[in-house]
Protein backbone atom coordinates (compact mmCIF):
# COMPACT_ATOMS: atom_id res chain seq x y z
CA UNK A 1 0.00 0.00 0.00
CA UNK A 2 2.89 2.28 0.77
CA UNK A 3 3.95 1.77 -2.82
CA UNK A 4 0.70 2.78 -4.46
CA UNK A 5 0.34 5.88 -2.31
CA UNK A 6 3.71 6.86 -3.52
CA UNK A 7 2.53 6.40 -7.08
CA UNK A 8 -0.30 8.88 -6.80
CA UNK A 9 1.93 11.46 -5.24
CA UNK A 10 4.75 11.27 -7.72
CA UNK A 11 3.68 9.98 -11.12
CA UNK A 12 1.54 12.32 -13.19
CA UNK A 13 0.13 9.67 -15.45
CA UNK A 14 -1.41 6.74 -13.67
CA UNK A 15 -1.88 3.91 -16.14
CA UNK A 16 -5.48 2.90 -16.58
CA UNK A 17 -5.88 -0.81 -15.85
CA UNK A 18 -7.39 -2.97 -18.53
CA UNK A 19 -11.14 -2.96 -18.57
CA UNK A 20 -12.27 -6.26 -17.16
CA UNK A 21 -14.85 -8.48 -18.74
CA UNK A 22 -18.34 -7.24 -18.05
CA UNK A 23 -19.61 -8.62 -14.81
CA UNK A 24 -22.74 -10.67 -14.88
CA UNK A 25 -25.67 -8.47 -13.81
CA UNK A 26 -26.47 -10.68 -10.84
CA UNK A 27 -23.22 -10.30 -9.03
CA UNK A 28 -23.09 -6.99 -7.26
CA UNK A 29 -19.53 -6.65 -6.20
CA UNK A 30 -17.49 -7.53 -9.25
CA UNK A 31 -15.43 -5.46 -11.63
CA UNK A 32 -12.72 -2.96 -10.82
CA UNK A 33 -13.33 -0.62 -7.93
CA UNK A 34 -12.44 2.95 -8.76
CA UNK A 35 -13.29 4.23 -5.32
CA UNK A 36 -13.39 2.29 -2.13
CA UNK A 37 -14.99 4.56 0.43
CA UNK A 38 -14.48 3.16 3.90
CA UNK A 39 -16.33 4.54 6.92
CA UNK A 40 -16.00 8.15 5.84
CA UNK A 41 -17.30 11.00 7.94
CA UNK A 42 -17.11 14.57 6.71
CA UNK A 43 -16.97 17.60 8.93
CA UNK A 44 -17.44 21.29 8.33
CA UNK A 45 -15.56 22.62 11.36
CA UNK A 46 -17.31 20.82 14.21
CA UNK A 47 -20.48 20.01 12.27
CA UNK A 48 -20.55 16.41 11.13
CA UNK A 49 -22.28 16.59 7.74
CA UNK A 50 -21.92 12.92 6.82
CA UNK A 51 -21.38 9.93 9.06
CA UNK A 52 -19.85 6.54 8.32
CA UNK A 53 -20.35 6.21 4.59
CA UNK A 54 -18.93 3.06 3.00
CA UNK A 55 -19.37 2.16 -0.65
CA UNK A 56 -17.47 0.97 -3.68
CA UNK A 57 -17.69 2.70 -7.04
CA UNK A 58 -17.15 0.59 -10.11
CA UNK A 59 -15.25 1.30 -13.27
CA UNK A 60 -17.07 2.39 -16.43
CA UNK A 61 -20.37 2.62 -14.66
CA UNK A 62 -22.61 5.52 -13.74
CA UNK A 63 -23.23 5.69 -10.03
CA UNK A 64 -26.03 7.96 -8.84
CA UNK A 65 -26.28 9.56 -5.40
CA UNK A 66 -29.86 10.37 -4.48
CA UNK A 67 -31.53 11.59 -1.34
CA UNK A 68 -33.28 14.56 0.23
CA UNK A 69 -31.60 17.97 0.57
CA UNK A 70 -28.96 18.21 3.25
CA UNK A 71 -28.23 14.50 3.32
CA UNK A 72 -24.61 14.91 2.28
CA UNK A 73 -24.62 13.59 -1.29
CA UNK A 74 -22.69 16.55 -2.61
CA UNK A 75 -20.33 16.49 0.35
CA UNK A 76 -19.43 12.87 -0.32
CA UNK A 77 -19.02 13.61 -4.02
CA UNK A 78 -16.69 16.51 -3.29
CA UNK A 79 -14.52 14.38 -1.03
CA UNK A 80 -13.86 12.08 -4.00
CA UNK A 81 -11.61 14.62 -5.72
CA UNK A 82 -10.67 16.59 -2.61
CA UNK A 83 -12.74 19.55 -3.68
CA UNK A 84 -13.80 19.99 -0.07
CA UNK A 85 -10.23 20.90 0.79
CA UNK A 86 -11.08 24.34 -0.57
CA UNK A 87 -13.67 24.98 2.10
CA UNK A 88 -12.05 26.30 5.28
CA UNK A 89 -12.69 23.98 8.19
CA UNK A 90 -13.74 20.98 6.11
CA UNK A 91 -12.06 17.70 6.97
CA UNK A 92 -12.57 14.01 6.49
CA UNK A 93 -12.30 10.97 8.72
CA UNK A 94 -12.02 7.46 7.39
CA UNK A 95 -10.36 6.30 4.25
CA UNK A 96 -11.09 6.75 0.55
CA UNK A 97 -9.07 4.61 -1.81
CA UNK A 98 -8.84 5.57 -5.45
CA UNK A 99 -7.52 2.66 -7.51
CA UNK A 100 -5.93 1.34 -4.35
CA UNK A 101 -4.25 4.58 -3.29
CA UNK A 102 -5.44 6.46 -0.26
CA UNK A 103 -6.75 9.87 -1.40
CA UNK A 104 -6.22 11.52 1.95
CA UNK A 105 -2.72 10.25 2.63
CA UNK A 106 -0.36 13.01 3.71
CA UNK A 107 1.82 13.05 0.62
CA UNK A 108 -1.04 13.05 -1.89
CA UNK A 109 -1.31 16.24 -3.90
CA UNK A 110 -4.91 17.40 -4.41
CA UNK A 111 -3.77 18.88 -7.73
CA UNK A 112 -2.68 15.45 -8.99
CA UNK A 113 -5.94 13.96 -7.73
CA UNK A 114 -8.09 16.52 -9.54
CA UNK A 115 -6.21 16.04 -12.79
CA UNK A 116 -7.52 12.47 -12.83
CA UNK A 117 -10.87 13.07 -11.22
CA UNK A 118 -12.73 15.89 -12.94
CA UNK A 119 -15.88 17.59 -11.81
CA UNK A 120 -18.94 19.20 -13.42
CA UNK A 121 -20.86 21.57 -11.19
CA UNK A 122 -24.48 22.28 -10.52
CA UNK A 123 -24.45 25.67 -12.18
CA UNK A 124 -22.65 25.89 -15.50
CA UNK A 125 -19.49 27.86 -14.75
CA UNK A 126 -17.73 28.63 -18.04
CA UNK A 127 -14.72 30.89 -17.61
CA UNK A 128 -15.01 34.42 -19.00
CA UNK A 129 -12.94 33.36 -21.99
CA UNK A 130 -13.71 32.23 -25.52
CA UNK A 131 -15.28 28.82 -26.11
CA UNK A 132 -11.97 27.59 -27.49
CA UNK A 133 -9.98 28.86 -24.53
CA UNK A 134 -12.46 27.33 -22.12
CA UNK A 135 -11.87 23.87 -23.52
CA UNK A 136 -8.14 24.38 -24.05
CA UNK A 137 -7.74 25.62 -20.48
CA UNK A 138 -7.14 22.23 -18.90
CA UNK A 139 -4.63 20.96 -21.49
CA UNK A 140 -2.83 24.30 -21.33
CA UNK A 141 -2.35 24.25 -17.57
CA UNK A 142 -1.02 20.75 -18.02
CA UNK A 143 1.65 22.14 -20.32
CA UNK A 144 0.21 21.52 -23.79
CA UNK A 145 1.43 24.33 -26.07
CA UNK A 146 1.22 22.67 -29.49
CA UNK A 147 -1.40 24.57 -31.52
CA UNK A 148 -2.38 21.68 -33.77
CA UNK A 149 -2.69 19.34 -30.83
CA UNK A 150 -4.80 21.85 -28.91
CA UNK A 151 -7.09 22.28 -31.91
CA UNK A 152 -7.50 18.55 -32.06
CA UNK A 153 -8.22 18.25 -28.33
CA UNK A 154 -10.77 21.08 -28.49
CA UNK A 155 -12.59 19.52 -31.40
CA UNK A 156 -12.55 16.06 -29.88
CA UNK A 157 -13.78 17.31 -26.51
CA UNK A 158 -16.53 19.45 -28.01
CA UNK A 159 -17.63 16.53 -30.17
CA UNK A 160 -17.51 14.33 -27.09
CA UNK A 161 -19.79 16.75 -25.30
CA UNK A 162 -22.15 16.92 -28.33
CA UNK A 163 -21.54 20.63 -28.70
CA UNK A 164 -19.24 20.81 -31.70
CA UNK A 165 -21.88 21.32 -34.39
CA UNK A 166 -23.47 24.18 -32.47
CA UNK A 167 -20.29 26.14 -31.79
CA UNK A 168 -17.77 25.19 -34.47
CA UNK A 169 -18.30 28.48 -36.29
CA UNK A 170 -17.89 30.65 -33.22
CA UNK A 171 -15.09 29.11 -31.21
CA UNK A 172 -13.70 32.60 -30.57
CA UNK A 173 -16.97 33.85 -29.10
CA UNK A 174 -17.38 34.21 -25.35
CA UNK A 175 -18.26 31.08 -23.41
CA UNK A 176 -20.65 33.22 -21.39
CA UNK A 177 -22.86 33.82 -24.42
CA UNK A 178 -24.05 30.21 -24.55
CA UNK A 179 -27.44 29.05 -23.32
CA UNK A 180 -27.61 27.16 -20.04
CA UNK A 181 -27.59 23.72 -21.65
CA UNK A 182 -24.80 24.63 -24.04
CA UNK A 183 -22.78 26.16 -21.23
CA UNK A 184 -23.12 22.97 -19.19
CA UNK A 185 -22.00 20.88 -22.16
CA UNK A 186 -19.09 23.29 -22.57
CA UNK A 187 -18.16 22.60 -18.95
CA UNK A 188 -18.35 18.87 -19.65
CA UNK A 189 -16.16 19.33 -22.74
CA UNK A 190 -13.72 21.29 -20.59
CA UNK A 191 -13.60 18.41 -18.13
CA UNK A 192 -13.19 15.80 -20.89
CA UNK A 193 -10.35 17.79 -22.44
CA UNK A 194 -7.96 16.80 -19.66
CA UNK A 195 -8.91 13.16 -20.23
CA UNK A 196 -9.83 12.35 -16.69
CA UNK A 197 -10.33 8.88 -15.33
CA UNK A 198 -13.46 9.78 -13.40
CA UNK A 199 -16.04 12.50 -13.96
CA UNK A 200 -17.95 13.67 -10.90
CA UNK A 201 -21.20 15.48 -11.65
CA UNK A 202 -22.97 17.53 -9.03
CA UNK A 203 -26.60 17.86 -10.16
CA UNK A 204 -25.46 18.77 -13.66
CA UNK A 205 -28.98 19.13 -15.02
CA UNK A 206 -30.76 20.94 -12.23
CA UNK A 207 -30.51 24.28 -14.02
CA UNK A 208 -31.46 22.91 -17.43
CA UNK A 209 -34.66 22.32 -19.38
CA UNK A 210 -35.78 18.77 -20.30
CA UNK A 211 -34.27 18.87 -23.79
CA UNK A 212 -30.85 19.97 -22.57
CA UNK A 213 -31.16 17.41 -19.77
CA UNK A 214 -31.86 14.70 -22.32
CA UNK A 215 -28.82 15.73 -24.34
CA UNK A 216 -26.58 15.51 -21.29
CA UNK A 217 -28.02 12.17 -20.22
CA UNK A 218 -27.41 10.72 -23.69
CA UNK A 219 -23.92 12.10 -23.47
CA UNK A 220 -23.29 10.43 -20.13
CA UNK A 221 -24.38 7.05 -21.44
CA UNK A 222 -22.19 7.54 -24.46
CA UNK A 223 -19.01 8.39 -22.58
CA UNK A 224 -19.31 5.88 -19.77
CA UNK A 225 -17.43 3.28 -21.76
CA UNK A 226 -14.36 5.49 -21.37
CA UNK A 227 -14.99 7.18 -18.05
CA UNK A 228 -16.38 6.34 -14.68
CA UNK A 229 -19.15 8.73 -13.72
CA UNK A 230 -20.56 9.59 -10.32
CA UNK A 231 -23.60 11.83 -10.42
CA UNK A 232 -25.54 13.56 -7.68
CA UNK A 233 -29.13 14.13 -8.65
CA UNK A 234 -32.37 15.30 -7.12
CA UNK A 235 -34.25 13.79 -9.99
CA UNK A 236 -35.06 10.15 -9.35
CA UNK A 237 -36.19 9.59 -12.93
CA UNK A 238 -32.77 10.74 -14.01
CA UNK A 239 -31.14 8.21 -11.72
CA UNK A 240 -33.27 5.40 -13.16
CA UNK A 241 -32.61 6.56 -16.70
CA UNK A 242 -28.84 6.81 -16.58
CA UNK A 243 -27.30 5.06 -13.64
CA UNK A 244 -26.12 1.50 -13.12
CA UNK A 245 -25.94 1.77 -9.37
CA UNK A 246 -27.66 4.04 -6.93
CA UNK A 247 -26.74 5.11 -3.44
CA UNK A 248 -29.56 6.48 -1.33
CA UNK A 249 -28.60 8.92 1.41
CA UNK A 250 -30.82 10.26 4.11
CA UNK A 251 -30.72 12.64 7.04
CA UNK A 252 -30.41 11.14 10.48
CA UNK A 253 -31.75 13.37 13.23
CA UNK A 254 -30.61 13.06 16.79
CA UNK A 255 -33.49 14.39 18.85
CA UNK A 256 -31.52 14.55 22.09
CA UNK A 257 -28.70 16.77 20.92
CA UNK A 258 -30.78 18.33 18.10
CA UNK A 259 -28.16 17.57 15.50
CA UNK A 260 -28.50 16.08 12.07
CA UNK A 261 -26.10 14.24 9.86
CA UNK A 262 -26.19 12.51 6.50
CA UNK A 263 -25.97 8.74 6.27
CA UNK A 264 -25.84 6.22 3.47
CA UNK A 265 -29.02 4.19 3.78
CA UNK A 266 -28.81 1.78 0.91
CA UNK A 267 -26.54 1.11 -2.03
CA UNK A 268 -27.25 -1.29 -4.83
CA UNK A 269 -28.06 -1.71 -8.49
CA UNK A 270 -30.39 1.02 -9.65
CA UNK A 271 -33.12 -1.44 -10.57
CA UNK A 272 -33.00 -3.03 -7.14
CA UNK A 273 -33.05 0.32 -5.32
CA UNK A 274 -36.11 1.50 -7.20
CA UNK A 275 -38.03 -1.73 -7.58
CA UNK A 276 -37.09 -3.74 -4.55
CA UNK A 277 -35.66 -1.43 -1.88
CA UNK A 278 -34.64 -3.31 1.23
CA UNK A 279 -34.78 -0.37 3.61
CA UNK A 280 -38.16 1.19 4.47
CA UNK A 281 -36.63 4.68 4.23
CA UNK A 282 -35.48 4.01 0.67
CA UNK A 283 -38.88 2.70 -0.17
CA UNK A 284 -40.58 5.77 1.27
CA UNK A 285 -38.27 8.04 -0.72
CA UNK A 286 -38.36 6.33 -4.10
CA UNK A 287 -42.13 5.95 -3.99
CA UNK A 288 -42.42 9.66 -3.25
CA UNK A 289 -43.78 9.39 0.26
CA UNK A 290 -40.90 11.24 1.83
CA UNK A 291 -38.32 13.84 0.93
CA UNK B 1 -66.48 53.15 -18.80
CA UNK B 2 -69.12 50.70 -17.81
CA UNK B 3 -69.61 49.17 -21.19
CA UNK B 4 -70.60 45.87 -19.73
CA UNK B 5 -73.50 46.39 -17.42
CA UNK B 6 -72.62 46.23 -13.76
CA UNK B 7 -68.92 45.67 -14.33
CA UNK B 8 -66.55 48.42 -13.27
CA UNK B 9 -63.29 48.89 -15.05
CA UNK B 10 -60.35 47.92 -12.87
CA UNK B 11 -58.36 50.94 -11.76
CA UNK B 12 -54.70 50.12 -12.31
CA UNK B 13 -53.38 53.61 -11.65
CA UNK B 14 -51.17 54.13 -8.67
CA UNK B 15 -53.47 54.89 -5.75
CA UNK B 16 -53.38 58.39 -4.29
CA UNK B 17 -51.96 58.76 -0.86
CA UNK B 18 -48.75 59.03 1.10
CA UNK B 19 -47.04 56.28 -0.87
CA UNK B 20 -47.41 58.08 -4.18
CA UNK B 21 -46.48 61.41 -2.58
CA UNK B 22 -43.37 60.05 -0.93
CA UNK B 23 -42.33 58.38 -4.18
CA UNK B 24 -42.55 61.71 -5.99
CA UNK B 25 -40.75 63.61 -3.24
CA UNK B 26 -37.85 61.18 -3.20
CA UNK B 27 -37.64 61.10 -6.99
CA UNK B 28 -37.36 64.88 -7.13
CA UNK B 29 -34.88 64.90 -4.25
CA UNK B 30 -32.66 62.58 -6.25
CA UNK B 31 -32.86 64.81 -9.32
CA UNK B 32 -32.06 67.79 -7.09
CA UNK B 33 -29.08 66.01 -5.54
CA UNK B 34 -27.79 65.21 -9.01
CA UNK B 35 -28.07 68.86 -10.06
CA UNK B 36 -26.44 70.07 -6.83
CA UNK B 37 -23.52 67.72 -7.45
CA UNK B 38 -23.17 68.97 -11.01
CA UNK B 39 -23.14 72.68 -10.12
CA UNK B 40 -19.66 72.89 -8.52
CA UNK B 41 -18.28 70.47 -11.10
CA UNK B 42 -19.65 72.60 -13.91
CA UNK B 43 -18.36 75.82 -12.37
CA UNK B 44 -14.87 74.40 -11.88
CA UNK B 45 -14.75 73.16 -15.44
CA UNK B 46 -16.20 76.33 -17.00
CA UNK B 47 -13.96 78.66 -14.97
CA UNK B 48 -10.83 76.68 -15.70
CA UNK B 49 -11.55 76.44 -19.41
CA UNK B 50 -12.52 80.10 -19.63
CA UNK B 51 -9.40 81.34 -17.86
CA UNK B 52 -6.95 78.78 -19.16
CA UNK B 53 -7.84 78.11 -22.78
CA UNK B 54 -6.38 81.35 -24.18
CA UNK B 55 -2.88 80.62 -22.97
CA UNK B 56 -2.67 77.03 -24.23
CA UNK B 57 -0.30 76.70 -27.18
CA UNK B 58 2.54 74.44 -28.22
CA UNK B 59 4.93 76.95 -26.71
CA UNK B 60 3.04 76.87 -23.39
CA UNK B 61 3.19 73.08 -23.27
CA UNK B 62 6.91 72.88 -23.98
CA UNK B 63 8.71 76.06 -22.93
CA UNK B 64 10.55 76.52 -19.65
CA UNK B 65 8.88 78.24 -16.75
CA UNK B 66 9.75 81.97 -16.73
CA UNK B 67 9.99 84.23 -13.68
CA UNK B 68 6.61 85.20 -12.27
CA UNK B 69 6.83 88.83 -13.41
CA UNK B 70 6.98 87.83 -17.09
CA UNK B 71 3.73 88.36 -19.01
CA UNK B 72 1.54 85.42 -20.02
CA UNK B 73 2.61 85.22 -23.66
CA UNK B 74 6.20 84.29 -22.77
CA UNK B 75 7.36 80.93 -21.41
CA UNK B 76 5.23 77.96 -20.45
CA UNK B 77 4.83 74.91 -18.27
CA UNK B 78 6.97 72.33 -20.04
CA UNK B 79 9.03 71.25 -17.00
CA UNK B 80 5.87 70.83 -14.93
CA UNK B 81 4.19 68.67 -17.56
CA UNK B 82 7.29 66.51 -17.94
CA UNK B 83 7.65 66.30 -14.15
CA UNK B 84 4.02 65.36 -13.61
CA UNK B 85 4.21 62.59 -16.19
CA UNK B 86 7.56 61.29 -14.88
CA UNK B 87 6.60 61.33 -11.23
CA UNK B 88 3.12 59.89 -11.72
CA UNK B 89 4.42 57.15 -13.99
CA UNK B 90 7.09 56.21 -11.47
CA UNK B 91 4.55 56.21 -8.63
CA UNK B 92 2.23 54.03 -10.72
CA UNK B 93 5.00 51.56 -11.50
CA UNK B 94 5.71 51.23 -7.79
CA UNK B 95 2.21 51.29 -6.33
CA UNK B 96 -0.01 49.44 -8.81
CA UNK B 97 1.81 46.07 -9.00
CA UNK B 98 2.43 46.13 -5.26
CA UNK B 99 -1.18 47.01 -4.53
CA UNK B 100 -2.56 44.32 -6.84
CA UNK B 101 -0.25 41.69 -5.36
CA UNK B 102 -1.24 42.81 -1.87
CA UNK B 103 -4.91 42.50 -2.71
CA UNK B 104 -4.33 39.05 -4.22
CA UNK B 105 -2.68 38.02 -0.99
CA UNK B 106 -5.53 39.42 1.08
CA UNK B 107 -8.30 37.78 -0.92
CA UNK B 108 -6.81 34.61 -2.37
CA UNK B 109 -4.14 33.54 0.06
CA UNK B 110 -4.61 35.31 3.39
CA UNK B 111 -8.13 34.21 4.14
CA UNK B 112 -8.88 34.99 7.73
CA UNK B 113 -5.38 34.76 9.16
CA UNK B 114 -3.98 37.45 11.41
CA UNK B 115 -1.47 38.79 8.89
CA UNK B 116 -4.15 39.39 6.25
CA UNK B 117 -6.42 40.99 8.83
CA UNK B 118 -3.56 43.25 9.94
CA UNK B 119 -2.60 44.27 6.40
CA UNK B 120 -6.22 44.88 5.48
CA UNK B 121 -6.73 47.01 8.58
CA UNK B 122 -3.64 49.14 8.04
CA UNK B 123 -4.33 49.61 4.36
CA UNK B 124 -7.75 50.97 5.32
CA UNK B 125 -6.12 53.25 7.89
CA UNK B 126 -3.67 54.41 5.23
CA UNK B 127 -6.59 55.44 2.99
CA UNK B 128 -7.54 57.99 5.62
CA UNK B 129 -4.08 59.48 6.15
CA UNK B 130 -4.01 63.08 4.88
CA UNK B 131 -1.82 63.44 1.81
CA UNK B 132 0.38 66.09 3.42
CA UNK B 133 1.32 63.58 6.11
CA UNK B 134 2.55 61.26 3.35
CA UNK B 135 4.69 64.12 2.06
CA UNK B 136 6.11 64.79 5.51
CA UNK B 137 6.74 61.09 6.03
CA UNK B 138 8.76 60.81 2.83
CA UNK B 139 10.50 64.08 3.71
CA UNK B 140 11.57 62.59 7.01
CA UNK B 141 12.72 59.17 5.81
CA UNK B 142 14.01 59.99 2.33
CA UNK B 143 14.48 63.66 1.50
CA UNK B 144 16.49 64.41 4.67
CA UNK B 145 19.00 61.72 3.67
CA UNK B 146 19.02 61.82 -0.13
CA UNK B 147 17.73 65.28 -1.01
CA UNK B 148 14.84 66.48 -3.10
CA UNK B 149 14.02 64.51 -6.24
CA UNK B 150 11.19 63.41 -8.46
CA UNK B 151 11.68 59.95 -7.03
CA UNK B 152 10.90 61.22 -3.52
CA UNK B 153 7.70 62.72 -4.89
CA UNK B 154 6.87 59.44 -6.59
CA UNK B 155 7.39 57.63 -3.27
CA UNK B 156 4.93 59.97 -1.57
CA UNK B 157 2.37 59.59 -4.36
CA UNK B 158 2.91 55.83 -4.34
CA UNK B 159 2.13 55.70 -0.61
CA UNK B 160 -1.04 57.58 -1.38
CA UNK B 161 -2.05 55.29 -4.24
CA UNK B 162 -1.22 52.01 -2.58
CA UNK B 163 -4.24 51.72 -0.27
CA UNK B 164 -6.59 52.83 -3.04
CA UNK B 165 -5.25 50.15 -5.38
CA UNK B 166 -5.37 47.50 -2.64
CA UNK B 167 -8.93 48.32 -1.66
CA UNK B 168 -10.35 48.54 -5.18
CA UNK B 169 -8.56 45.39 -6.37
CA UNK B 170 -9.63 43.51 -3.26
CA UNK B 171 -13.27 44.41 -3.86
CA UNK B 172 -13.00 43.32 -7.51
CA UNK B 173 -11.42 39.98 -6.56
CA UNK B 174 -14.18 39.39 -4.05
CA UNK B 175 -16.73 39.75 -6.83
CA UNK B 176 -15.22 36.88 -8.83
CA UNK B 177 -17.63 33.98 -8.28
CA UNK B 178 -16.21 31.04 -6.38
CA UNK B 179 -17.71 28.76 -9.03
CA UNK B 180 -15.03 29.95 -11.45
CA UNK B 181 -12.25 29.13 -9.01
CA UNK B 182 -13.73 25.69 -8.35
CA UNK B 183 -14.08 25.06 -12.07
CA UNK B 184 -10.40 25.70 -12.48
CA UNK B 185 -9.37 23.69 -9.42
CA UNK B 186 -11.44 20.78 -10.71
CA UNK B 187 -9.23 20.66 -13.79
CA UNK B 188 -6.19 20.21 -11.62
CA UNK B 189 -4.95 23.79 -11.52
CA UNK B 190 -2.71 25.01 -8.74
CA UNK B 191 -3.69 28.03 -6.71
CA UNK B 192 -1.25 30.26 -8.58
CA UNK B 193 -2.71 29.08 -11.88
CA UNK B 194 -6.25 29.65 -10.75
CA UNK B 195 -5.34 33.17 -9.67
CA UNK B 196 -3.37 34.02 -12.79
CA UNK B 197 -5.57 32.45 -15.45
CA UNK B 198 -9.08 32.72 -14.07
CA UNK B 199 -9.44 35.12 -11.16
CA UNK B 200 -7.31 38.00 -12.48
CA UNK B 201 -8.70 37.92 -16.03
CA UNK B 202 -12.23 37.84 -14.65
CA UNK B 203 -11.54 40.89 -12.48
CA UNK B 204 -9.12 42.76 -14.73
CA UNK B 205 -11.62 45.36 -15.91
CA UNK B 206 -12.38 46.51 -12.40
CA UNK B 207 -8.75 46.30 -11.35
CA UNK B 208 -7.66 48.57 -14.21
CA UNK B 209 -10.44 51.02 -13.40
CA UNK B 210 -9.39 51.11 -9.76
CA UNK B 211 -5.74 51.58 -10.66
CA UNK B 212 -6.63 54.38 -13.04
CA UNK B 213 -8.69 56.09 -10.36
CA UNK B 214 -5.66 55.94 -8.10
CA UNK B 215 -3.48 57.40 -10.87
CA UNK B 216 -5.99 60.17 -11.47
CA UNK B 217 -6.00 60.92 -7.78
CA UNK B 218 -2.21 61.01 -7.63
CA UNK B 219 -1.80 63.15 -10.74
CA UNK B 220 -3.58 66.03 -9.06
CA UNK B 221 -1.97 65.83 -5.63
CA UNK B 222 -0.04 68.86 -4.43
CA UNK B 223 0.56 68.33 -0.75
CA UNK B 224 2.79 65.23 -0.93
CA UNK B 225 4.98 66.98 -3.48
CA UNK B 226 5.52 70.19 -1.50
CA UNK B 227 8.23 68.69 0.71
CA UNK B 228 9.61 66.21 -1.75
CA UNK B 229 10.28 67.78 -5.14
CA UNK B 230 10.21 71.59 -4.66
CA UNK B 231 9.83 73.44 -7.96
CA UNK B 232 12.27 74.11 -10.80
CA UNK B 233 12.09 76.23 -13.92
CA UNK B 234 13.80 73.95 -16.42
CA UNK B 235 13.14 70.36 -17.36
CA UNK B 236 14.85 67.91 -15.00
CA UNK B 237 15.12 64.74 -17.03
CA UNK B 238 16.68 62.80 -14.17
CA UNK B 239 13.78 61.84 -11.99
CA UNK B 240 16.09 60.26 -9.42
CA UNK B 241 18.09 63.30 -8.42
CA UNK B 242 17.69 67.00 -8.04
CA UNK B 243 14.52 69.02 -7.47
CA UNK B 244 11.74 68.62 -9.96
CA UNK B 245 8.38 70.23 -10.51
CA UNK B 246 4.84 69.20 -11.34
CA UNK B 247 1.66 70.82 -12.54
CA UNK B 248 -0.06 70.82 -9.13
CA UNK B 249 3.02 72.29 -7.43
CA UNK B 250 3.24 74.93 -10.15
CA UNK B 251 -0.45 75.78 -9.86
CA UNK B 252 0.04 76.21 -6.12
CA UNK B 253 3.11 78.42 -6.58
CA UNK B 254 1.61 80.55 -9.36
CA UNK B 255 -1.71 81.01 -7.58
CA UNK B 256 0.19 82.55 -4.66
CA UNK B 257 1.86 85.00 -7.00
CA UNK B 258 0.53 88.57 -7.40
CA UNK B 259 1.59 88.80 -11.06
CA UNK B 260 -1.03 88.52 -13.79
CA UNK B 261 1.24 86.53 -16.13
CA UNK B 262 2.01 83.94 -13.46
CA UNK B 263 -1.67 83.62 -12.60
CA UNK B 264 -2.58 83.09 -16.25
CA UNK B 265 0.06 80.37 -16.50
CA UNK B 266 -1.44 78.84 -13.37
CA UNK B 267 -4.85 78.63 -15.01
CA UNK B 268 -3.29 77.11 -18.09
CA UNK B 269 -1.55 74.54 -15.92
CA UNK B 270 -4.87 73.75 -14.21
CA UNK B 271 -6.57 73.17 -17.55
CA UNK B 272 -3.68 70.98 -18.73
CA UNK B 273 -3.95 68.91 -15.57
CA UNK B 274 -7.69 68.42 -16.01
CA UNK B 275 -7.15 67.34 -19.60
CA UNK B 276 -4.45 64.85 -18.53
CA UNK B 277 -6.77 63.36 -15.89
CA UNK B 278 -9.60 63.26 -18.43
CA UNK B 279 -7.47 61.47 -21.01
CA UNK B 280 -6.39 58.95 -18.37
CA UNK B 281 -10.04 58.24 -17.58
CA UNK B 282 -10.88 57.68 -21.23
CA UNK B 283 -7.89 55.38 -21.64
CA UNK B 284 -9.05 53.48 -18.56
CA UNK B 285 -12.49 53.02 -20.11
CA UNK B 286 -10.99 51.64 -23.29
CA UNK B 287 -8.68 49.28 -21.45
CA UNK B 288 -11.55 48.08 -19.30
CA UNK B 289 -13.72 47.43 -22.33
CA UNK B 290 -10.90 45.61 -24.09
CA UNK B 291 -10.14 43.36 -21.14
CA UNK B 292 -13.70 42.52 -20.26
CA UNK B 293 -14.88 41.63 -23.76
CA UNK B 294 -15.69 38.08 -22.69
CA UNK B 295 -17.91 39.03 -19.82
CA UNK B 296 -21.60 39.13 -20.38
Amino acid sequence: MEQSEQDVATSTQLPKPQVQATASPDTFDTGTHIFDVDKVSCYYSSFRAVTDVSLKIHENEITAFIGPSGCGKTTVLRTLNRMNDLIPGAHVEGDIRYRGASLYAKEVSPIAVRRRIGMVFQKPNPFPKSIYDNVAYGPRINGERNKAKLNEIVERSLRGAALWDEVKDRLKASGLGLSGGQAQRLCIARTLAVEPDVVLMDEPCSALDPIATGAIEDLMKEIKSRYTIVIVTHNMQQATRVSDRTAFYSVLRNEESDTRTGVLVEYGRTQQIFEDPHDPRTQAYVTGRMG
Amino acid sequence: MAAIAGQQQTDLREPKGWRRTSNRIVTWLMVLAFVVVLIPLGFVLVTTVAKGISIISWQFLTADIPPNVVPANIGGMGPAIVGTIEITALATIMAVPLGILGAIYLNEYGGKNWLAALIGFFSDVMTGVPSIIMGLFIFAIWVLHFGFSGFAGALALGCLMLPIVIRSTYEMLRLVPNALREGSYALGATKARVTMTVVLPAAIGGIVSGAMLAVARAVGETAPLLFTILTVTTVNKNVFSGPNTSLPSQIFANANSPFVGAQARGWGAALTLIVIAFVLMIVARFITARFSRFSR
